[in-house]
């Protein structure tokens, strides 16, 4: 059926809009707008078509006749009619069949095979006194010497093609896609293209197979390119419809025999595929998760505060993979295949914490059943090969842990690579003004609030762009201002000492009360070093924000300025952190020798004891809760930073629940009974703080990093918190915030986010590293105890996993000997491709710098020609008034005497010759003077009509011929 | 083809096109009625009511000139303003727009007019013709005291912004 063919050829492509869902109706109401037009356009084309005609006869009949095919020709012809009286009006059919039966005659295999199918498939139902009315005009019209046989079977070529199509039909069919309406209606468009290749392509020449091969290529081509044309959806539709039928139609022609076969299957799958792949691109869009959301707040906040939730989906994902990591490849592993919990000491809950071992505020700490899950490393068994898999657990473990890092890095990188790629075309200024004027407004702002505010940003944006290009780059008072400036960064220093100075003391603090026990201090003393660190990233940026009010800086200026503060703060508290957490490390090391030294005393008198009460009875098995156990400095880093997490991810919640939609809340509905305005005025509602937002953001991941290898929970954890962060953030900006003002552009900041991502990656890899590398592990817990270093776990996996030899290689590539050269090579390699992408950056600059001059001579020369132009202009000018003094003063005489008209010619004559002599016209003027046949001055005119009395040859000085230089200047 | 966000389908749109007027237009479309919706009516859709140049876009788009679109025009719209459709499209377009006396060229008056739009007529005149002459100045190649299609081609290619902002989506 036409429709569903229309459908599938609308798909194959889609002139700028994506029809995803509901195909079918659109297409439709498409389709019958586009046939109306083809109806009007064919009633044109008719006449001409008439013309056509009788050449194509002529063709046809030479190509072959065949009478005893006439039957079976006249009943495809009625099914053909019935289908469309079927699917259209009667008077549009009629309108209709007549172009079908000149289509019929021009000989489509295309079209009489559908024929045949319709034929086939349909039930059969007379419309005799139709087809005889069809029959008669087709008579009237043809009315050529050949009328008999042509118009009792009406055309040889049909009937031929039928033959042929019985032939093909079976394989044909196949690519058979288009509908007989189109192709009548491509035949009308079609006609000068196809009227060569209107022949069976059986009978075409190798030279007109590539003739046709071209034109189809070039339809491709133009069907590809379609929604890059500026043209009306109307046109576009047309040519669509035209070059796909075009395409379809001459594509099973190219190739002969088995080739065709072969070339129409390949047709056929390649619109397969190319369908499939569009299905799948929508089915991929759709599996976006929040897209929705995004773009919703992106039509109400404009793409900056969009681009913090792109981030944030961004971050969800990376942590989606490094949890399905760790989940995958440590946690379920263990916890399937590994020992199962009380089964050894470390696995189980020591006899002291046992009682408060499942109490909420000790879970909620991360300890009790927490701390002995396979949540913490200390939980991890350091056998080798677990469970029926032979799962090498420690090897698994040490892996996953550098490939987080090394997948977070990869992805950084690259992703700040596409970015840099993206921005590097626009990061010259030299459209400063027109960018700000034709770009600045954001199209997705769908929002009245949204709408103000940004009506002013512009403004202010305009007002400072005005400003920085009047100031002569002169302060009123450069001292004050320095002053201030060096006041306010000494003033950060003391913030962000002060704050480090914070962090550590409290840490020291916790250190101690540790030692003494948790449990005799209140939950402010147990929780504080965490609460401070919170509590300083969120009042500090607020106390920088004050600051850098001294300074005076251009908005953008200080945000930068805010936000390497911001970034300094949460580094410093983060290092702080470590460094605190290092020292407790140190203790617990402490701690474990004596521990260790116990247990040796211990297990001693253990067996003593054993020994000395019966000793031929076999070994009392000891609770593995009883035995004494190290203090596991791994499992205590990993509870830190969940700690750290969680209370983080909580502040942030609670201020956003305190500080966006409480003040929301009250700002709206106390500003009924208050004395001045709340909405307006001093609480306001709360902006959404992106650059904020994006730094915690950035952070939060950077402890993720940190402490991944010690808990590998932590990924799982981060996955809930970017999860909930990103309904609970959608749906407070939505409903409590109100846009920023100061926009910081989205396109131009992602990659100086990526940067502080990929140096906290960076920061963060560090202390994990160096824990790694340098501190031996405990000595009974985790995947790696009893080995001196945590990567000797490789060493282990190479000496027993593999073949001998490999080790040996490994073993002998790891020497100095090569590892030096090698790392030597590398430094070369970078050195290397710095320098030549630093040169590539000269060459680049120096060929702006060149384009730029090229511009301004260009623009030089052009105001040179402009001038040269003014200035013949105003001479041209000049003369015209002369000229017109001149025939003023002519006029005046003329006056005088009226009567004789021939003196006055002579003596006009006269006087052009004298002013022509005077001051010769200049070239350029010339150009844009007619010869002889210009309009007379009105001045002259006035006296004489009619009476030509000028030479030829002598151009004359009027008015519209002045107006005609001033249009040299355009070209 | 849509290897980016699809973000509304041909459904949508006309959904959207008759929930403007859904005394006006039909829901069935096979007999192509003749159907226009006024520039009122357009103008007030949540995707367009804020955006200063509405009037402009409205009569680009519209085949009358006047604001007044079929539903050919109003899908011809959105297919342009989509995010998928092509920078040089896109820019052909946003030149029409901010071609206010339909001139081919965007000259002083045109850009005084786009001034005034985007700042509400905050800028004093001073400001503004400033700005102008700025504007002509960078961008205009030839030199004509105008901006030609080319120019503004040339000039709009190098923006970072034009196409995460152009664009609307329903």
């Amino acid at each position: 059926m036409p429709r569903d063919s229309l459908i599938t050829s609308e798909n194959d492509i889609d002139i700028g809009l994506e029809f995803a869902g509901d195909e079918d109706e659109v297409s439709s109401f498409q389709e019958e707008h586009e046939r109306e037009r083809h109806r009007a356009k064919r009633r044109d084309g008719d006449r001409e078509k008439k013309k056509r005609r009788k050449g194509r006869r002529r063709r046809a009949s030479r190509a072959g006749e065949r009478e005893d095919e006439l039957q079976a020709r006249h009943e495809k012809r009625e099914a053909g009619r019935r289908k469309r009286a079927k699917n259209y009006q009667e008077s549009e059919g009629r309108e209709r069949d007549e172009e079908e039966q000149a289509q019929i005659k021009t000989g489509k295999t295309a079209k009489t095979k559908k024929n045949i199918k319709n034929e086939k498939t349909r039930k059969v139902e007379q419309e005799e006194g139709e087809a005889e009315e069809r029959n008669a005009k087709g008579k009237k019209k043809h009315g050529s010497a050949k009328k008999e046989e042509k118009d009792e079977d009406g055309g040889k070529c049909a009937a031929k093609e039928k033959t042929q199509e019985v032939k093909k039909k079976k394989h044909k069919r196949v690519v058979e896609t288009s509908s007989e309406q189109e192709t009548s209606e491509e035949d009308v468009n079609e006609e000068e293209d196809s009227e060569e290749k209107e022949l069976r392509p059986e009978s075409l020449s190798p030279e007109e197979l590539e003739k046709l091969k071209e034109a189809v290529d070039e339809r491709k081509k133009l069907i590809q390119g379609l929604r890059g044309k500026p043209w009306s959806m109307k046109k576009k539709l047309v040519t669509l419809r035209e070059s796909q039928e075009f395409v379809e139609k001459y594509e099973g022609a190219l190739g002969k025999g088995k080739g065709r076969k072969l070339y129409a299957y390949k047709v056929m799958m390649a619109k397969k595929w190319m369908k499939f792949q569009r299905d799948f691109e929508n089915f991929k869009t759709a599996c976006i998760p929040w897209e929705m959301k995004i773009k919703e707040i992106e039509s109400h906040f404009g793409s900056s505060v969009a681009s913090y939730f792109i981030f944030l989906r961004w971050m969800y994902g990376i942590n989606m993979i490094l949890f399905g990591l760790t989940f995958g490849l440590v946690m379920v592993p263990e916890a399937l295949m590994g020992r199962p919990y009380g089964s050894i000491p470390r696995k189980t809950v020591p006899r002291a914490e046992e009682a408060s071992a499942m109490d909420f505020a000790v879970l909620w700490d991360f300890g009790g059943y927490a701390q002995y899950s396979v949540l913490f490393y200390g939980y991890y068994n350091n056998q080798r090969a677990i469970g029926w898999l032979k799962f090498r657990m420690p090897l698994s473990y040490f892996l996953v842990g550098v490939g987080t890092v090394a997948y977070s890095y990869m992805v950084v990188i690259r992703t700040m690579a596409r970015n840099a790629n993206e921005s590097g075309v626009g990061d010259d200024n030299s459209f400063n003004f027109s960018w700000k004027t034709f770009t600045s407004w954001d199209y997705l702002i769908g929002n009245p609030e949204t709408a103000d505010n940004k009506f002013a940003s512009i403004t202010t944006s305009f007002k400072e762009a005005i400003l920085e290009e009047q100031e002569s780059r002169k302060d009123d008072n450069i001292h004050l201002t320095r002053f201030l400036r060096v006041l306010a960064n000494f003033l950060v220093l003391c913030c962000l000492a002060g704050s480090g100075y914070l962090i550590y003391f409290v840490v020291r603090r916790s250190q101690k009360f540790a030692l003494d026990g948790l449990d005799t201090h209140t939950w402010w003393e147990r929780n504080e070093v965490n609460m401070v660190m919170s509590l300083l990233g969120m009042f500090c940026p607020m106390l920088f924000d004050v600051i850098s009010a001294l300074e005076n800086y251009h908005p953008r200026v200080a945000l930068q300025w805010q936000l390497g503060r911001i970034f300094a703060l949460f580094l410093g508290n983060l290092y702080t952190f470590i460094i605190a957490l290092m020292d407790e490390i140190n203790l617990k090391r402490e701690e474990e020798k004596i521990v260790k030294f116990n247990i040796t005393t211990w297990e001693a008198s253990l067996y003593n004891s054993t020994v000395s009460e019966n000793s031929t009875g076999p070994p009392i098995t000891i609770q593995p809760a009883d035995v004494p156990r190290g203090p596991c400095w791994e499992t205590m880093v990993g509870q830190e930073f969940v700690r750290l997490i969680i209370s983080d991810t909580m502040t942030t919640y609670i201020t956003l629940l305190i500080g966006d939609f409480l003040r929301a809340v009250l700002v709206r509905f106390l500003n009924y009974c208050w004395c001045w305005d709340l909405e307006a005025g001093f609480p306001s509602y709360s902006e959404f703080d992106v650059s904020g937002n994006v730094l915690g953001l950035i952070f939060n991941q950077g402890m993720i990093w940190m402490g991944a290898f010690y808990a590998p929970c932590l990924p799982a954890l981060n996955v809930l918190r970017l999860h909930v962060s990103m309904y609970l953030q959608c749906w407070a900006v939505m409903c409590c915030n109100v846009p920023q003002e100061r926009v910081f552009k989205a396109s131009g900041s992602n990659n100086f986010y990526m940067a502080m991502l990929l140096v906290i990656l960076f920061l963060s890899t560090l202390p994990a590293i160096y824990t790694i590398v340098t501190i031996p592990p405990s000595f009974d817990c985790g995947p790696f105890s009893g080995k001196k270093r945590m990567f000797d776990v490789i060493q282990e996996t190479l000496e027993s996993d593999f073949p001998a030899w490999f080790s040996k290689v490994f073993s002998s590539a790891s020497n100095p000997g090569l590892v030096l050269p090698f790392i030597l090579l590398m430094v070369l390699a970078i050195y290397y491709l710095q320098s030549t992408s630093k040169s590539y950056k000269e060459a680049n600059v120096e060929l702006k710098k060149k384009l730029q001059t090229q511009n301004e001579e260009n623009k030089k020369k052009n105001k040179r020609a402009a001038l040269k132009a003014q200035m013949d202009l105003e001479e041209a000018r000049k003369a015209a008034s002369q000229t017109a003094e001149q025939q003023k003063n002519n006029n005046a005489s003329l006056q005088d005497q009226e009567a004789d008209e021939e003196e006055n010619h002579s003596s006009s004559q006269r006087l052009y010759h004298g002013k022509n002599r005077r001051n010769p016209p200049a070239p350029v003027r010339e150009q844009g003077l007619p010869a002889t046949r210009a309009p007379v001055p009105r001045n002259y005119h006035h006296g004489n009509h009619g009476a030509p009395g000028y030479l030829p040859g002598f151009p004359r000085q009027s008015e519209p011929r002045m107006h005609r230089v001033p249009s040299l200047q355009r070209h | 083809m849509g290897n980016k966000q699809t973000i509304f389908t041909a459904q949508q749109l006309f959904d959207r096109y008759r929930d403007l007027a859904p005394q006006l237009v039909p829901l069935d479309y096979t007999n192509h009625p003749d159907v226009k919706l006024p520039y009122e009516l357009i103008g007030s859709m949540p995707e367009l009511k804020d955006n200063p140049f509405r009037q402009r876009i409205a009569e680009v788009f519209s085949e009358d000139g006047e604001g007044n679109m079929t539903l050919d025009d109003f899908l011809d719209m959105f297919s342009v303003l989509s995010e998928m459709a092509p920078r040089d499209l896109k820019a052909s377009y946003a030149f029409k727009i901010y071609d206010f006396n339909n001139d081919d060229f965007i000259c002083k008056s045109d850009l005084e007019k786009t001034l005034n739009r985007l700042t509400r007529n905050e800028l004093t005149e001073d400001e503004v013709r400033m700005v102008c002459e700025k504007v002509i100045d960078e961008a205009d190649l030839d030199n004509d005291g105008r901006l030609s299609l080319e120019d503004f081609q040339h000039m709009i290619v190098r923006a970072p912004d034009f196409l995460s902002t152009f664009h609307i989506r329903i």
